[in-house]
């Protein structure tokens, strides 16, 4: 039985405050990427991906790799929010023995299905496992979600001109399209439009979603999954650091985590301005 | 010593036996499958082998993404064009722990006409500092062949370093061959001489000569590069008590490098390299780079006549001091 909407809607607040929380403790991270990307967490993790947090290897599982592994804190707060280890655990994140690095590693926590850190590497490890896949007759699904920014990297179009070629239809990228990257505005530093046409023109079907429609998310990544004929990307539209008004849009929240103040701020506004980050 | 083969042939064969015996290894290269010696492996087993085309840094990611779902990747290329994938062999292999095997071929000034653009000579260097990472370098193509074989067997991430020239056969089916440890294949006592690749049949023909001048060389082929294996290094030392070390790479960061720390913090003992002296290399033939570039059997012996020097004045002060 698929959630309802609103149910994943709530996932993605629950996401958003565990983000909001596990920064403050650490100190140190990146706020807006991770807020930015919330709903399609939830909406893959609550609505589309098969998975079994008790058996977090079962070779039937769908992947998902985070090629930009700087907005680890909303994998890490999606894979507790789904069970794979216990919420608690969220607060540890960036200290010394935790099993939330700084950035994903492989393994490290039940759930991580690769290392990232330095961009553009991801897709090509995503790319290996789409290709393993298909060679064995598998029916799983490898979902590699990858930033915008990250799409400077050389590697990422060594990746999905290899995809293209060989038609690795178990793969899906999904690429967070908010705009800004390290230093500033994506378009001020390397531009990356026209972004879809670049994609055509490596063999790949392109969709593009509002980022923070959940139901809008779950309905592409199943027409992506019916696409036989070329590998699928899903440029998701998102708004950086959505959900707390004083970081949406600014890039300067790219690297950024919150003070007391600013959190208990932005806790605030995640409980009582639910009805502005909700469709309907 | 006739019957001159490279060390990739010998790489060649074991892969294709390989693939066909174990359906888990796949074959990767970025577009040099002649050169790294994989074309009968596409011929024969077309299904699993890739040309990702000129593309080093998304053929080591592709290939950690296959060796995560059980299959155990070879990927091919030039050692020098792994440079361009080092930081995906950082992340995407070593951290990861991943089960792929790095396949460089043409190490070493006798790479020839190409020139110093394709003479890997730095590529242990770069590649030595990286953890969960096994470095292996066959003398030969019989034991290239071993190498193959055993790096496929074992579980983890490994470089192995390959020749494009054919150069003398020195081990034989028997010669035994294990990972990490060293193999001493000549046991003299006044001179121990370590050595990998092509460089140890230049040594064993140093050993010859020398022993023409009444020197017992102790001759080691250390294949394993990383871990490097200490304690027959130590022992080696100890028994000997002067060390040359031979290697077709830069002195800085290669076999000289891990021979001199584990001397140093072991057994400190009078050493001598014979290596590329902090230059890169050129067009010419494999024979005139090796004497241009000082990496003949008669440089050995130079060297090894120099460290007898400083072992003679180290043990004279030694003896002068009791």
């Amino acid at each position: 039985m698929p959630l309802p909407i609103s149910v994943i809607q709530e996932k993605a607040t629950a996401i958003r405050e565990s983000i909001i929380r596990m920064l403050l403790a650490a100190g140190s991270g990146h706020s807006a990427g991770s807020l930015g990307m919330a709903d399609v967490f939830a909406a893959l993790y609550f609505g589309v991906l098969k998975y079994d947090p008790k058996q977090p290897w079962w070779p039937e599982r769908d992947r998902l790799l985070l090629s930009n592994g700087h907005i680890c804190p909303v994998l890490y707060a999606t894979l507790a929010e789904a069970g794979f280890f216990p919420k608690e655990e969220l607060l540890t994140l960036r200290k010394l023995g935790s099993r939330l690095q700084g950035h994903p590693v492989y393994r490290a926590l039940p759930g991580i299905e690769s290392t990232s850190g330095s961009l553009g590497q991801g897709i090509s490890v995503a790319c290996g496992m789409a290709l393993a896949a298909k060679i064995s007759g598998k029916r799983h699904q490898v979902y590699c979600l990858m930033g915008d920014g990250e799409q400077d990297e050389g590697q990422v179009w060594e990746a999905y001109c290899f995809a293209g070629v060989h038609r690795l239809t178990h793969l899906t990228v999904i690429v967070d399209r908010n705009n800004i990257q390290s230093e500033g505005y994506t378009e001020d530093i390397l531009p990356l439009e026209p972004f879809r046409q670049k994609l055509e023109a490596f063999g790949w079907y392109v969709l593009e979603v509002d980022g923070h429609d959940i139901e809008g998310i779950i309905k592409a990544t199943m027409e992506a999954r019916a696409i036989a004929e070329k590998p699928v990307v899903i440029i998701a539209h998102t708004i950086p650091g959505k959900g707390v008004e004083f970081m949406e849009g600014m890039a300067s929240w790219h690297a950024k985590s919150p003070n007391k103040e600013q959190a208990r701020v932005a806790l605030h506004e995640l409980r009582s301005l639910k009805g502005k980050i909700q469709y309907d | 010593m006739t019957n001159l083969r490279a060390t990739r042939d010998g790489f060649g064969e074991a892969i294709l036996e390989l693939a066909k015996s174990d359906e888990r290894i796949i074959g990767l290269t970025a577009d040099l499958t002649e050169s790294t010696r994989m074309g009968e492996f596409s011929r024969q087993l077309p299904s699993r082998f890739w040309n990702v085309g000129v593309s080093e840094q998304n053929m080591v990611g592709v290939a950690t993404g296959m060796s995560i779902e059980g299959f155990i990747p070879f990927a091919t290329t030039y050692g020098v064009f792994l440079g361009r994938a080092w930081d995906q062999i950082r992340i995407s292999v070593c951290i990861t722990k991943a089960n792929v095997k790095l396949v460089g071929t043409h190490a070493g000034v006798t790479v020839g006409a190409d020139g110093g653009s394709a003479q890997a000579l730095e590529d242990i260097a770069m590649l030595r500092a990286l953890p969960n990472l096994t470095i292996v370098c066959p003398c030969d193509a019989v034991e290239a062949k071993k190498a193959t074989l055993a790096i496929a067997q074992m579980v983890g991430p490994v470089y192995l370093r390959l020749s494009r020239e054919p150069s003398a056969q020195v081990t034989t089916l028997r010669t035994p061959f294990v990972l990490g440890r060293a193999e001493i294949l000549n046991s003299g006592k006044d001179v121990s001489i370590f050595a990998c690749g092509t460089m140890v049949a230049s040594a064993l023909r140093a050993a010859k000569d020398l022993e023409k001048e009444k020197i017992s060389v102790r001759i080691i082929n250390v294949h394993t590069i990383k871990p490097i294996d200490k304690q027959t290094i130590l022992a080696s030392a100890k028994e000997t008590g002067a060390v040359v070390v031979a290697e077709e790479h830069q002195m800085e960061g290669g076999l000289g490098s891990a021979v001199a720390e584990t001397l140093a913090l072991g057994l400190p003992t009078p050493m001598e390299q014979v290596a590329v002296a902090h230059s890169f290399g050129e067009s010419g033939t494999a024979e005139g780079l090796l004497i241009k570039y000082k990496l003949t059997p008669n440089d050995i012996v130079r060297a090894v006549k120099r460290v007898l020097r400083r072992k003679k004045q180290k043990t004279n002060a030694t003896s002068s001091k009791e």
